[in-house]
């Protein structure tokens, strides 16, 4: 698979920037008219190493909710997989967890 | 039309005719030069070294509908967080998503599809290692993004474009959609199996 530069943190002017840091994100898969349920099934499978149900579970969320959670962590971790989500043409978006 | 099946040794096997194959470039094409068309960063075309040292990139979401949901805002509710995000992302995933169809249409070229078509009868067989198939199947994902798009293909119409006559454009662009969708459920199969 072809590499994609990595996303850069985003700056902030908060002083307390590391509690900002540090506070967990996800990646929301959203459903869309298009990408089959083969197809989505196969990239959390591929990009995440998730095992086959788990990926099944995740695709079905999103088709029959309009979206899935799919990964949590750092932010920058978070802009990776959504990066990579884009990548693979999923519609995805940063969600900060409450 | 058959569609792929699973190569010895991982990835997969396809066989197109012509048509189909001349098809796909054309699709693929569309792709790239959409792709490389609406300027991405400001600098393009700069010189060299200037185009390295600068890191900026596009902030806001492109104006093309197909561009907008080929590269989705990350952060729909922080606009200033989006725009960051898109300057560092944009850029790459337009070179990675044009790489990908620069593939298919290298592929079909090598494996014997002529710069015109002009002849019938021909077969091009297609060979993909693993790595080649899951750049097909991504670039399958965009090429059918930017049709859907362009149709306006919505959840749960297929009544609408069964019920369109045959001498509509769009049926044909649908029947077109549908092909592309068919080869990457049977290319996703081949690979999983």
């Amino acid at each position: 698979m072809s590499a994609v530069s990595t996303p850069m943190p985003v700056e902030t002017e908060e002083p307390d920037q590391a509690l900002v840091v540090d506070r967990p994100w996800s990646t929301v898969v959203w459903n869309d008219p298009v990408n089959l349920m083969s197809y989505v099934t196969y990239v959390f499978q591929a990009y995440f190493g998730y095992p086959k149900k788990k990926a099944e579970k995740l695709m079905m969320q999103v088709h029959e909710d309009g979206r899935s959670t799919v990964s949590h962590g750092s932010r920058e971790e978070m802009e990776r997989d959504v990066q990579a989500m884009h990548e693979y043409g999923l519609w995805a978006t940063m969600e900060k967890v409450e | 039309m058959t569609g792929f099946e699973p190569r010895r040794g991982g990835g997969a096997v396809a066989t197109f005719s012509g048509f189909e194959a001349d098809l796909l470039r054309s699709l693929a094409s569309q792709l790239v030069e959409l792709l490389r068309n609406e300027v991405a960063a400001p600098t393009e075309g700069a010189d060299p070294l200037e185009r390295l040292l600068d890191f900026s990139g596009p902030t806001t979401e492109p104006d093309d509908p197909v561009l907008a949901r080929l590269f989705p805002t990350a952060y729909p509710d922080d606009e200033e967080a989006a725009g960051e995000f898109r300057r560092f992302t944009e850029g790459g995933l337009r070179d990675a998503k044009a790489r990908s169809a620069v593939l298919i249409i290298d592929t079909l070229e090598e494996a014997g599809l002529p710069p015109e078509l002009d002849e019938d009868g021909l077969h091009i067989d297609v060979e993909l290692v693993p790595e080649d198939a899951a750049s097909w199947l991504r670039s399958f994902t965009d090429v059918r993004l930017a049709l859907a798009t362009r149709l306006g293909v919505e959840e749960g119409d297929e009544d609408f474009w069964m019920s369109l006559p045959d001498d509509d454009p769009r049926t044909h662009v649908h029947d077109i959609y549908e092909w592309v969708g068919y080869l990457q459920e049977t290319l996703v199969l081949a690979l999983s199996g």
